[in-house]
């Protein structure tokens, strides 16, 4: 079947569910809405697993290279003559994969939220939201232009500011939604800058011409420079702005932990495996133009990526509340993402590319899988809080091992998902990176030990205080879920990623190292060790060691102080040193000014009493001298 | 025919309604309104898009000073005139709730001001333009003044002085190019036929663009502003915001690029730099308002900076956006001030902390709301996004440095008006708010059209620059030729 027939409904499902369920859901279709939505969306995975199987083995492939298509086209916005905007869909092996994770991970989300947010009052407004958010987030991969991804990465983030915010008399929930919104719209500032200057500079917003004209070797585009860098690169840099503001990348991530306001399954899908993703997507679309026009833009991507990593990972082991873990792991493994595609080349050196994209595919799984796992404790305990938690392997079996096995993936423990991209991705920096394959190894190490932390404090541990156990461990949309994502925790490492996604079509070959994954996988046990010596059961030793290790505790338990920052410069600076003056300037300055002007006036004509007269001829005869007064100057200026 | 049409049911509306019953004025005045959009979009069927001027009448008027009472339509003035029609019927029924003393005089001026506002946007002879420009400021005027609160009078008295200063230079920059350029006629092709040494072009522009930054306004002529459009009834506000300040842009489109393209090209940087400004300054002004109704007012003033700083670029991308952008602002100009008198209704003020908890009395009225504030910070597949775009784009190509500045207007405005919405909107009800009610029939006629009025020109924006594209050809390819005449004197 040919691709233009059916491609497009992927998208258009979700956006037909989002309709039908905004206007009518809350009146008329107050039960059913999750059924419909959920069943729509299942039409939609159906379909992206159906394209992908078309594309990846029957005709994706010509000469062994995969094509880049484009089934779909439609120009949207006329530019100037030579410049149209498109809204189009492209398919490569990257958007056919990203189709593929994102519909199927919403799938899940959909059907666990079928229980988890079953009694909500405004039950239809979730779905439409959610219905909202796959819609934007599948048109994001799909699309064939910068600015259409700009659109729909635009629109991604208002589904996150809405899903955030679903609690909205919860004045908590609210204020995350704005964060998140104003910072990652910050950053999509410089990103629009940056779509604007490689625009103007090819002449075009389509990826394919883009790429073409801005990564030929014999290119004829003449960029200019400043400040001693090509143009191009300042573009590039001003995308990835963008880029890091949608996925968190420090000093952009602070919206991040305080968007686990919204509901447990919204962070599974949204902030954890698939729209803050879009970060790492978008410098892996633009990938030739970053790895071959030059490279100081790809070195920043690198550095950025190994910093927010480690960063995020320190901030994890001390947190307390389970989600916000859970964020601060999603931040750093991003940043592996990050500096995978960072240090990678094009081409014959790209297994950077190539890991980080398999990494983003594993870890949409066990990322998934652990937020919904906290989303079935969080409903089971009411809390978010560790302390409240303990032992619950026994009420949660099914919790338990999805949990377990998701741990594991991401700790990078062979034969799990999370082992064969961590692996390639840590091989790939040793490769070109000294200093970055030393960050990656010391946060593999810690991402054991704080994700064990919060699996031994969640299932073992003490016992928690349960004052009545009034339901089970949730209702089975619940559970098959977490059963899915818990066993593609174990086998999704085991697709040759290689075969299928590298930077140039060809196929990439990965090569698994025995010897060198020795390293790695004992520095993730010594982690998991540690947790467990500190965690399996209830002691005073971390406390003794948080005490012990002080003030570097207390820094990154206070998440080092950042969020503190951004409000001294957004409540101190903006708001007072410059808001209010200025509206004090705009008070007695400015208008004072004016009112000078007109207060003179007046006096002046006070004081030839008589010009007064009130009569409507007075003023008219007034105002053809004033004209005939100032044509008088004119003349005289212009001879 | 049409164009006629445009000026004159307004205004004989206006006539007959003196004589009509007094119960009956608001329903009066709303058909009116709603004959004039049919025959505008009536119109739009027989309007041929690449046909250049129509719609014309063309006959001697003042003959002893050459004035032709020459009116007409291209692609951007019938898009200006569908903007004023389109608007004035929700304008009117937002008012249906809402009783103003002496209604029959009320109205009468509106519609007045409506058919004057339609006259500078038909009107292609320069004296008839002027006279229609300055006619509109009339009712207007009258409208602040008798129904407005606050310290009305002294509102007005500043609001008419300073725009009629402005037009005064513009009055002046007219008489010379009337009496010195072209022996007399002030008809458009006399006007753009004119060729103007590079001097008094740069007179004639500094002339013509006080009066239009006055208007708009831009910094650091606004001082009228926010307090016209807060002391304003409602209705006026919206129709101040939504049409009236269209003019001043209008104008630079129409009167200022053609006819000084050099001078725009030498000295346009200085608006573009003060619009830029504005936008920043605006925005963070906006940010520490406490009246909701205030912070729209400030709002407005930095939306439409960066209209006038992408028109002034000289672009066909620039005036393409600028064009959207003016039917996008118009229409969520609207909305935003329509909101405010919902509030006002029930609370009898709009201070924000006095606020609180709405959405949970409101859902609709919440819902609505956030989709128009949405598009008042240009999210995508709303209407303002593909103008903002444009805009932006036409700016980076004049100087990237100016883009980034007026770009943070965006993020700007995303801070202040999600912070004002969450203090108004969200959390838990104060006192006051605890008996809000939901929109009632009225309110809905006019917030619902409104919302599918942002999606449909946002999800097809083409609708809009389709007719516009030749109109705007038309102006580039003046400005160029203009330009070259220029260079053959020299």
């Amino acid at each position: 079947m040919n691709y233009s027939n059916y491609i497009a409904w992927i998208p258009l499902l979700p956006l037909a569910g989002f309709l039908i369920l905004g206007l009518f859901g809350r009146n008329y279709l107050k039960n059913s809405s999750g059924i419909i939505a959920t069943i729509l969306l299942l039409a939609s995975t159906v379909l992206s697993f159906f394209a992908a199987y078309n594309y990846f083995f029957i005709d994706g492939k010509i000469d062994g290279i995969y094509q880049s298509l484009k089934p779909v086209n439609y120009a949207w916005l006329k530019f100037t003559d030579t410049l149209s905007i498109d809204m189009g869909i492209t398919l490569d092996p990257i958007s056919v994969m990203m189709i593929v994770v994102v519909s199927f991970i919403s799938l899940m989300v959909h059907i666990f939220s079928l229980g988890y947010m079953k009694g909500e009052e405004r039950f239809s407004t979730y779905y439409s939201f959610l219905q909202l958010f796959t819609f934007s987030m599948l048109g994001l991969v799909l699309s064939s232009n910068l600015f259409q991804l700009y659109i729909f990465w635009e629109l991604v983030g208002v589904s996150s500011f809405l899903l955030i915010g679903y609690y909205y008399d919860k004045p908590s929930a609210v204020a995350a939604s704005k964060k998140a919104f104003i910072v990652t719209r910050f950053a999509d500032l410089f990103f629009l800058i940056g779509i604007l200057i490689l625009g103007f500079t090819a002449n075009t917003f389509d990826f394919n011409t883009l790429i073409q004209s801005l990564s030929a070797e014999n290119s004829t585009i003449v960029a200019g420079s400043f400040l001693g860098t090509s143009i191009i690169t300042w573009g590039l840099t001003l995308i990835f702005i963008g880029g890091a503001g949608k996925s968190a990348m420090f000093p952009l991530h602070i919206w991040l932990p305080d968007a686990m306001e919204g509901p447990t399954p919204v962070s599974a899908l949204i902030h954890a495996a698939t729209m803050v993703v879009a970060g790492v997507f978008l410098v892996a679309r633009l990938f030739p133009v970053f790895a071959i026009t030059d490279s100081g833009a790809l070195e920043i991507v690198a550095y950025v990526g190994a910093f927010s990593a480690l960063f995020a990972a320190i901030i994890a082991c001390t947190q307390t509340d389970i989600k916000r873990v859970l964020a601060y792991s999603t931040m750093s493994q991003i940043g592996y993402m990050m500096f995978a595609l960072g240090i990678s080349n094009y081409g014959e050196d790209g297994a950077g590319y190539t890991a980080g994209m398999f990494h983003l595919f594993t870890h949409a799984f066990f990322k998934s899988c652990l937020f919904l796992c906290a989303g079935a404790v969080i409903h089971f305990i009411h809390s978010n809080e560790m302390k409240d938690m303990g032992g619950l392997r026994k009420y949660m079996p099914i919790t338990n091992v999805a949990f377990l096995f998701a741990c594991l993936a991401i700790a990078g423990a062979p034969p799990f998902a999370g082992f064969f991209s961590k692996e390639s991705i840590l091989h790939a920096a040793y490769e070109s990176n000294m200093l970055i394959f030393i960050i990656a190894l010391i946060t593999s190490a810690l991402t054991a030990f704080y994700v064990f932390r919060l699996y031994f404090s969640i299932f073992w541990n003490k016992e928690a205080h349960l004052h009545e156990i009034h339901h089970g461990e949730g209702t089975w949309t619940m559970k098959i879920p977490l059963i899915i994502l818990g066993a593609l925790s174990l086998l999704a490492g085991f697709i040759p990623f290689g075969n299928y996604v590298s930077s140039d079509g060809k196929i990439m070959h990965g090569h698994l190292d025995i010897l060198f994954s020795i390293t790695p996988v004992l520095l993730s046990v010594a982690g998991i060790a540690y947790a467990g010596y500190l965690y399996i059961k209830q002691t005073d030793r971390p406390q003794k060691i948080a005490t012990a290790i002080g003030g570097i505790y207390t820094a990154a338990y206070k998440k080092f102080y950042i969020d503190e920052v951004y409000i001294f410069i957004t409540e101190k600076i903006i708001f007072n040193l410059i808001g209010r003056p200025a509206a004090w300037i705009d008070k007695n300055i400015v208008d004072g000014f004016m009112n000078l002007i007109g207060n003179t006036t007046t006096k002046i004509s006070n004081a030839i009493k008589g010009l007064q007269s009130g009569k409507v001829q007075g003023y008219a005869l007034y105002f053809f001298g004033g004209v005939v007064g100032l044509i008088l100057i004119f003349e005289y200026l212009w001879n | 025919m049409q164009s006629l049409l445009a000026i004159l049911i307004p205004i004989v509306s206006a006539v007959i309604l003196f004589v009509l019953p007094k119960a009956n004025a608001k329903q009066f005045a709303l058909i009116s309104a709603i004959i004039s959009l049919g025959v505008t979009i009536a119109s739009y069927f027989v309007f041929d898009i690449n046909g250049g001027e129509q719609f014309s009448i063309n006959v001697p008027w003042i003959e002893m000073l050459g004035i032709q009472f020459h009116i007409g339509m291209d692609g951007i003035s019938l898009l200006m005139v569908f903007l004023c029609n389109l608007l004035m019927p929700f304008i009117i029924l937002s008012a249906f709730k809402d009783e103003y003393s002496n209604t029959k005089v009320f109205y009468a001026l509106m519609l007045v001001m409506q058919g004057a506002m339609n006259g500078v946007f038909v009107a292609m002879d320069m004296f008839l333009y002027y006279i229609f420009w300055e006619l509109a400021l009339i009712p207007a005027y009258f409208l602040v003044l008798r129904w407005g609160t606050g310290e009305a009078r002294k509102i007005t008295i500043k609001f008419f002085i300073y725009t009629l200063f402005g037009s005064l230079f513009m009055l002046v920059g007219i008489i010379w190019m009337a009496y010195y350029g072209t022996n007399g006629s002030t008809d458009i092709s006399a006007i753009y036929n004119l060729v103007i040494d590079e001097r008094t072009q740069m007179f004639l522009f500094f002339a013509f663009m006080l009066a239009y930054a006055i208007k708009i306004p831009v910094f650091p002529f606004h001082t009228w502003q926010p307090d016209t459009y807060t002391s304003a009834p409602a209705p006026v506000t919206m129709m101040l915001s939504g049409i009236m300040l269209k003019m001043g842009l209008y104008s630079i489109i129409r009167w200022v690029l053609p006819v000084m393209p050099d001078a725009v090209n030498e000295y346009g940087i200085y608006v573009i730099i003060l619009a830029t400004i504005g936008v920043l300054y605006a925005s963070s002004i906006a940010w520490v308002q406490k009246d909701l109704k205030r912070l729209f007012a400030y709002a407005s003033l930095a939306h439409v900076g960066i209209i006038a700083a992408g028109l002034l670029t000289a672009t066909a991308i620039g005036i393409q956006g600028g064009l959207l952008q003016m039917v996008a602002h118009g229409i969520y100009a609207v909305g935003l001030f329509y909101i405010c008198q919902i509030i006002y209704r029930q609370q009898q003020n709009h201070v924000i902390d006095k606020l609180g908890g709405i959405r949970l009395k409101a859902p609709l009225f919440a819902g609505m709301y956030l989709v128009i504030l949405l598009a008042s910070v240009s999210l995508p597949l709303t209407n303002a996004f593909p103008g903002e775009f444009m805009l932006l784009s036409s700016i980076y190509t004049f100087n990237p440095w100016i883009c980034l500045f007026a770009g943070s207007g965006v993020i700007l405005g995303a801070m202040y008006m999600l912070s004002s919405y969450q203090k108004v909107m969200l959390g838990e009800t104060t006192g006051s708010t605890n008996h809000f009610h939901e929109l009632n029939f009225y309110d809905k006629v006019v917030l619902i059209p409104i919302v599918i009025l942002i999606f449909i020109f946002g999800l097809f924006p083409n609708s809009i620059n389709d007719l516009t594209a030749p109109a705007v050809d038309a102006i580039i390819n003046q400005m160029q030729s203009h330009t070259e005449a220029i260079n053959i004197n020299r």
